[in-house]
Parts: structure tokens; C-alpha cells; sequence
């Protein structure tokens, strides 16, 4: 039984519209409490925060971390390992990479960097092993993935049958099998396409033998999503990605799920909030800065951020994260196989294509955003531009879609960017022309604020997965996960960026589950990370009907049957979420 | 000029890693404080008094190592070097002067594998043999030296100068296989012969082969001949025919290479 008390600190707690206010916070047992007993006082951890900046722990609902693509990535890149290397220590393991990090490298680096929660966005099935494997390994975070479904063959089968009720069924029986947190979108009816070397380029446009367009598979596996009551929306990897003038599609693609209800139904204790912590929206949009080119060609490329902005401005029902480029290396990978053909014919460099039998297909290739290479250079203003200039908070999420637009060490800078024009301003000077000649982010003034950049790095990633029943902010009963930074509110000069970016880069102290785990960037304890998935519930007469259909295809894999499901052994300490109604229930049923 | 003299006290057993052993890292420091530099052997760090005898001969300006004795089993000797300059008396392990920007560091005896990876500037002399990927790229990388010179006074290995981009090496005897892999600029120049695969994947530098190749690469085509052509500033006496490639890789490649008729 341990308490903690972190004492006099400056709190910005978004879900508890907490801005700035000296606030004592009291941890017992790993969970926020709203105060505690004499007794417990004395036995307690004192944390001095006063003239600290306080938040709730990191929440990154967007990373690419663990599975078969990121192994690919690090087996591709030795050259990606040799410069950059973490020495052990007497608790922690050695690891290397830069854009790849060996799974442990990247548990301490996130630790170290006050994140404590980390989802990997996506996790194709049939690798879903080997994803839960990497995750079993990464230390300290809490992790979670979501399954790609946007090209599954009985998705679009029973999608093409207008068949929503099996297709939850399909969904919920997946999703408890493989213990996947929520569904992800990957280039709808496209990547199937890829298998002949061809891909859709409009929503309405049919593929290949399914027959099925990406406006029918995104309407189909959203409404599905809300059947079934997951925690998070869709997460949407739209069609065209990396194409210049793609900001017209994303834009349409976005409308689908208008007018649908979002129906969250996770049967979980939540946390106290003074703000609703569930979900507002139905669709959440993936790196939204690769989803908003503007331009028809690379030579008249320009940011087309301007009407996926304005478009996420006028709805209610969606969310974004922007994807920013912070230049520098990076390693893109994705599930949209012929986007990362489109890179190869651009660049020449070493990749890789995988097909990813009845479900999805993948792709690796490593990539270098220049400062001198005006395409990146509008891609780095773009990536700001989507979160300053979309006016709400709550509807941006900010990530760098880790590798793909850059690495997730650079969130401080790209948080500082957002926080000081003058840090924009002399990147543009240093950068290719472009940048604010083809794009609007010369004229932002906006400076985001601490408050703002805990709605973009805490509040809003967990209440979009609705991960907000206890994590992304201090209420009673959340998950006591803190990040201290050395960052007096009073005093913070955004003039003075490159104090602030390591400042935010190597907190005073990381807190998980009510125990420091980090100091200064220095790993100081190595608990074991939870694992949430989702377990939802659908008609069993369905389901039954569904896993005869399900069975009868199965002859198309490599594997067998026995052997598809990720076994609950791989789980250290899962934490399953049971959806729509109590798993037990389902059991009964049987 | 200062002297750092360093004997090898006897037979190594797992090799060492002694990045210390390099002008700048040495430079200002008293005698004792050489011999307490540490260097990886496996998985302990130990002084560099436990594999050199140290000796001091204090002046003024650059620093010169000597190196006595058989250091074949020390590696990473004058990595990342920039001035000064090393000379070691015997051979030497694998990786010495990789990624050196400055100096120069003559070897008389023979150097092994990855000898000036990633080297961008200064000369590094061999006067014996080289094993594998002299003035390559790292693993991975397609970027290997890109300035400076290398000379080598017997022969080389395999993939010697693979994704060469700048800087200029040349081996007075044979090379093996893969010689001038990647390369996209800069001159390797090799006296005797070479095995096979010369230049594959070029798009750009020069290669020259003076002593013939035993099995050519398929992607280049003859561009013409050349009598007694100037390479890496000197006249090649006799008839060279020109080749570009390599077409494998590339629509429009600007590799050359030169093989004498």
C-alpha cells in the first residue's frame, strides 16, 4: 500500500478543466484519489512540484511500435542503429535505432519523455502475434493495437452483402481473438487492388472481384464500430495517400460517417471528469498532414490543409492527428502497400512490400525529410498548420505518426513549434522557401499554450480511444500516471524555444501508477506495461453462423485455425475491456 | 609535435575496441591519464595500460601516435580521427580510421575489414593488405566515404569503396569482388585485376581497372576508347576502353569505368 503526494505544482488537467491552478495531487495504490488519511500522509512520497508545469502522463494514441512491419523496418536499417545506442544500466537492457528503436530502447525513451501510454495503430491479424510479442517485451507503457480491417476479405464480403450485423459479429469474434484495442482503415478497397499492382483512386470506385468501393467500407465498418460499442472511433487511413491534391478525398472521405450517433460502451468504472471523457466523435482521422496535399503534380505541390481544416472545423464528429514532420530521418511505414511504391519510384531507396494474405498488405521504406527539399519543407508546415489553424482543441491529437513523419523523440520540438511563432519562424528561415510561400502557416500567429498542449498530448488522445475511463487526466480514480515538467507556467518565455524543448524533452520526473519511473530521461524503474483490448459482444446466432462461414474460407490461409488466435499466455497483464455487455454472459450463452 | 608511444604488451586474446587510440581524445593528457582511457575487450571495460606500454614525449603542436608491435586484434584505432596523425609500426583490426574527417594514419603492415567507412577527409595509407569494404558505406547505408584518400599497398578484399560518393582510393595490386559497388562519385583506381562485379549498381564516380576484370558486369555498355587517359592526376600509359553504367539500376547512369584494352 504506497501513497504519493506531489505537492504546490502548476496542474493542467483538460478533462478536469484544470488550467494551471497550484493543485496537490494525491496517488494511492497507482490510482488519483481526491485526498488521503492522516496515516497514509505520513507514509507518504512527497514530490515538491512548486513553479512546475504538471500533467496527466503522456498519451500517444498513434505510433507504430510493435509487429511485423516494424521488425522489417529494423532488420532493413542497420545503418539506423549504429550512431544511435542506449547503454544499459543496472534495471534497464541496452537497445539502439533512431527511427526503429529496438522494442526496450523504445520503453525507456517514451518513459523518458513523460509518456506512460502508448497504442499501436496498426496491427494487421495474422501478425497479430508477433505484435503482441514486441508490446510483451516494450517496457513500463501501457499498450494496446488496432486491427486493420479495411481490406479483410470477409469484411468487404459481408460489407458487399450490406450485412452490418456479420460484420460486427466477424469484428467482435476478431478483436477478442487477436486482443485488439480498436479497428483501423488502412487505404479502404485499395490495398486489395495492390495484389494486381493497381490501387482505387476515388471513393466511389469499385475494386477488384469484392466489388466493393472505399466510401462503402468506411461507411460499413464505422456504423459496425458503433454497433458493436467500441471505445474508439475508426481510425481512417484514407485512399490517395501521399498524392498531391489527396486534401479533396480526405475531405469527402470524412463526411461519410456524418449523422451517425457515437455510441461508446465500454463496461468499465470511469474516473471522474468534470468534462464528458467519452467520445464525441466517429471517425478519426489518421496523420491528417499526408491526407491533405494540395497541388496536382510535385511541381505545383502546395499545402491543401486549408480544406480539410475547414471541413474539420464545420463538423462535429471528427478528430485528427496531424502526422508533423519535424525533418530529419525517418522510416515510413504503413499498411497502404502501394503508397510506399509511390515512395520507392520517387526515391530509389530499399524497401519492402508484403501481402498479408486474406486481410491487408504492408510496406517499409526508409525516407529523408530535408530542409532543403521544398516538398518537406511544405509537409513540416502542414503538419503545424492542421493543429493551429483547426480552432477547437479537442479535435487535434499531436503525433508525428512515429516513424513515418518523424520520430516520437521529436514531440518535444514539434510541441514547441506549436507553442512559439519565433520557433516556427526560424525553422522556415533555415528550411526551403516553400514552407510558408505554399502554405498558410506564415500567417498563424496562434501560440498554443500548456493548457492546449495537454488537450494535444493527453486529454484528447485518451477521451478519442476513449482510453479516458482512467487515463489523460488526474480525476479520482484515474490511473496515477503524472509527467513533471521543469517548466514554470509564471515565467514561460515561448521566445526562449529551445529552453522550453528541452525542458519538454527530459521532464523533472515521469510518474506511473503512482511511482516514479523516470527522472530527467533517466529510467529509474521497469514495471510492466498493461495490455487493454477490447472484448466485444455480438449475437451469438450470428457469430455462430459467421465463424461456419469464417471456417469454410479458412482453407485460403497459410495457417491453421487452431493456431490463428493470439494465446492468452502472450498477455503479461492484460487489461481486457469488455464491450456492450459483460463478457460472462456470452459465455453463459454458449 | 607531441608523441604518444604505444608498445603492445604481449598477445590479446578477444579483440579489443579502442576508439581512445585517435590524436584528439589523447591530446593534452598526462601519461597516466593515457593509461586510464578505457576500451571495450567483450564485455568489460578495461584501462588502455592493460594492452599498451605508454610513453610521452612532450612538444609542441599536433599529436603522432606510434603504435609498436602486432596490433591486428586492436579495432576502431583512430575512429572519427580529425588532425594529427598515427602511424603504426605492424598491423592493425578491422574499422581503423572509419568515419576519419582529418589527419593521417599509415598502416605498414596489413589493416583489416572497414578500414576509412564513412571516411570524410584525410589520408589513410596501407602499405600491406586490406581486408572487406574499405571506404564503404556502413550496413545499410548507401553512403560510404566521401572525401579524403585512400591508399593501399598490397591488395584488397571484397566491395572495396561500395557507395563511394566522394574522395579517391587506389590499391596498387588486386582487388576482389564488388569493387566500386554503389559508387556515385569519386575515383578508385586499381592497378592489378579484379574478380567480378565491378561497378555494380553504379550511377556515378570513376572506376578504373588497369590489370582486367575476370567476369564483367552485365549492366554497362562501351562508350568508347582512350589513349593513355589521365586518372587520379596522372597519365595511364596505353589503351583504355571506356565503359557507363550500370544500366541494372538506373535509366541514365553517370558511372565510368575504365578497363585497359
Amino acid at each position: 500500500m504506497s501513497s504519493l503526494i506531489i505537492k504546490n505544482g502548476c496542474l493542467f488537467d483538460p478533462l478536469n478543466g484544470i488550467d494551471g491552478e497550484v493543485k496537490d495531487i494525491f496517488i494511492r495504490d497507482g490510482r488519483v484519489v481526491t485526498d488521503l488519511s492522516g496515516t497514509q500522509r505520513r507514509g507518504a512520497q512527497v514530490i515538491d512540484a512548486a513553479k512546475k508545469t504538471v500533467m496527466p502522463g503522456g498519451v500517444d494514441s498513434h505510433s507504430h511500435v510493435a509487429g511485423a512491419k516494424v521488425n522489417a523496418g529494423r532488420l532493413m536499417r542497420p545503418e539506423d542503429h549504429i550512431r544511435t545506442v542506449r547503454a544499459r544500466t543496472a534495471i534497464t537492457h541496452g537497445g539502439s535505432g533512431y527511427t526503429i528503436p529496438s522494442v526496450y530502447k523504445q520503453g525507456y525513451d517514451y518513459a523518458g519523455m513523460g509518456y506512460t501510454t502508448v497504442f499501436e495503430a496498426a496491427m494487421p491479424p495474422l501478425e497479430a502475434r508477433h505484435t503482441h510479442e514486441e508490446m510483451g517485451a516494450t517496457p513500463v507503457l501501457d499498450m494496446g493495437a488496432y486491427m486493420v480491417l479495411g481490406n479483410n476479405w470477409f469484411v468487404m464480403r459481408y460489407l458487399k452483402d450490406g450485412d452490418i450485423d456479420r460484420t460486427a459479429a466477424y469484428i467482435a469474434w476478431m478483436m477478442r481473438t487477436h486482443k485488439a484495442y480498436g479497428i483501423k482503415c488502412v487505404n479502404p478497397a485499395g490495398v486489395e487492388n495492390w495484389g494486381w499492382a493497381k490501387n482505387v483512386n476515388s471513393l466511389d470506385e469499385p475494386n477488384i472481384h469484392f466489388d466493393i468501393t472505399p466510401r462503402e467500407v468506411i461507411r460499413g465498418l464505422a456504423e459496425a464500430n458503433e454497433l458493436l460499442g467500441l471505445p474508439m472511433s475508426l481510425h481512417l487511413h484514407t485512399n490517395n495517400l501521399g498524392h498531391p491534391g489527396n486534401w479533396e478525398i480526405t475531405r469527402e472521405s470524412l463526411k461519410i460517417t456524418a449523422g451517425l450517433a457515437p455510441s461508446s460502451r465500454a463496461q468499465v468504472p470511469w474516473a471522474e471528469t468534470r468534462l464528458d471523457s467519452r467520445r464525441q466523435q466517429t471517425v478519426y482521422l489518421a496523420h491528417a498532414q499526408f491526407c491533405s496535399f494540395g497541388g496536382t503534380s510535385w511541381r505545383d505541390f502546395q499545402s491543401g490543409a486549408q480544406g480539410v481544416i475547414d471541413y474539420v472545423n464545420s463538423a462535429e464528429h471528427v478528430v485528427i492527428d496531424n502526422g508533423a514532420v519535424p525533418f530529419g530521418p525517418a522510416t515510413a511505414m504503413t499498411g497502404d502497400g502501394p503508397a510506399i511504391h509511390d515512395l520507392y519510384m520517387l526515391s530509389g531507396q530499399k524497401w519492402s512490400n508484403t501481402d498479408v494474405e486474406l486481410e491487408c498488405g504492408s510496406g517499409v521504406i526508409p525516407f529523408v525529410y530535408a530542409k532543403s527539399s521544398p516538398i518537406s519543407s511544405i509537409q513540416w508546415a502542414m503538419g503545424l498548420e492542421l493543429l493551429l489553424r483547426i480552432k477547437d482543441p479537442w479535435k487535434t491529437i499531436m503525433t508525428t505518426d512515429h516513424p513515418n513523419g518523424g520520430v516520437f523523440t521529436e514531440y518535444p520540438q514539434v510541441m514547441t513549434w506549436l507553442m512559439s511563432r519565433k520557433a516556427r519562424d526560424q525553422t522556415a528561415s533555415e528550411c526551403h522557401k516553400w514552407a510558408y510561400d505554399r502554405s498558410s502557416l506564415g500567417e498563424v500567429d496562434r501560440e498554443m499554450d500548456l493548457f492546449e498542449m495537454a488537450v494535444l498530448t493527453r486529454a484528447n488522445p485518451a477521451r478519442t480511444i476513449g482510453i479516458s475511463f482512467r487515463k489523460g487526466h488526474l480525476g479520482a480514480g484515474a490511473d496515477g500516471d503524472v509527467t513533471i515538467y521543469d517548466i514554470d507556467p509564471s515565467t514561460l518565455d515561448p521566445a526562449h524555444h529551445q529552453n522550453l524543448a528541452s525542458a519538454l524533452a527530459r521532464p523533472y520526473c515521469t510518474i506511473k501508477d503512482g511511482a516514479v519511473i523516470a527522472r530527467r530521461g533517466e529510467v529509474l524503474a521497469v514495471p510492466e506495461g498493461r495490455r487493454f483490448y477490447c472484448q466485444p459482444f455480438s449475437d451469438q446466432e450470428e457469430e455462430k453462423e459467421m465463424l461456419s462461414d469464417l471456417k469454410e474460407w479458412f482453407k485460403y490461409y497459410t495457417v491453421g485455425f487452431a493456431n490463428y488466435p493470439v494465446p492468452d499466455k502472450y498477455l503479461k497483464r492484460p487489461a481486457p475491456i469488455a464491450v456492450n455487455r459483460p463478457l460472462e454472459a456470452l459465455a453463459r450463452r454458449r | 609535435m607531441t608523441e604518444i608511444i604505444l608498445e603492445v604488451k604481449g598477445p590479446i586474446g578477444l579483440t579489443v575496441e579502442a576508439e581512445a587510440v585517435c590524436p584528439h581524445r589523447l591530446s593534452g593528457l598526462a601519461p597516466g591519464e593515457i593509461e586510464a582511457q578505457l576500451v571495450w575487450q567483450g564485455p568489460a571495460q578495461l584501462p588502455l595500460s592493460d594492452f599498451f606500454e605508454v610513453e610521452v614525449r612532450e612538444g609542441e603542436g599536433e599529436v603522432r601516435i606510434a603504435i609498436e608491435g602486432d596490433a591486428s586484434r586492436i579495432k576502431r584505432i583512430g575512429q572519427g580521427m580529425r588532425s594529427g596523425c598515427i602511424e603504426i609500426d605492424g598491423s592493425c583490426g578491422m574499422h581503423l580510421g572509419e568515419e576519419m574527417e582529418g589527419g593521417s594514419i599509415l598502416v605498414r603492415g596489413n589493416a583489416g575489414s572497414w578500414a576509412g567507412m564513412e571516411m570524410r577527409g584525410g589520408l589513410l595509407e596501407i602499405e600491406g593488405d586490406a581486408g572487406d569494404h574499405v571506404g564503404s558505406a556502413h550496413r545499410g547505408s548507401w553512403r560510404g566515404m566521401s572525401g579524403g584518400e585512400i591508399r593501399i599497398g598490397g591488395s584488397a578484399k571484397s566491395q572495396l569503396g561500395g557507395g563511394m560518393i566522394g574522395g579517391k582510393i587506389s590499391v596498387a595490386r588486386d582487388v576482389q569482388n564488388f569493387c566500386a559497388i554503389r559508387q556515385s562519385g569519386g575515383l578508385i583506381l586499381v592497378h592489378g585485376r579484379a574478380v567480378r562485379g565491378v561497378g555494380a549498381e553504379m550511377t556515378g564516380g570513376v572506376a578504373a581497372v588497369l590489370g582486367g576484370i575476370e567476369r564483367f558486369s552485365p549492366g554497362f555498355v562501351e562508350t568508347g576508347m582512350e589513349e593513355d587517359p589521365v586518372l587520379g592526376g596522372e597519365k595511364r600509359p596505353g589503351t583504355f576502353i571506356r565503359y557507363c553504367g550500370d544500366y541494372a539500376i538506373s535509366k541514365n547512369p553517370k558511372g565510368t569505368l575504365f578497363v585497359r584494352g
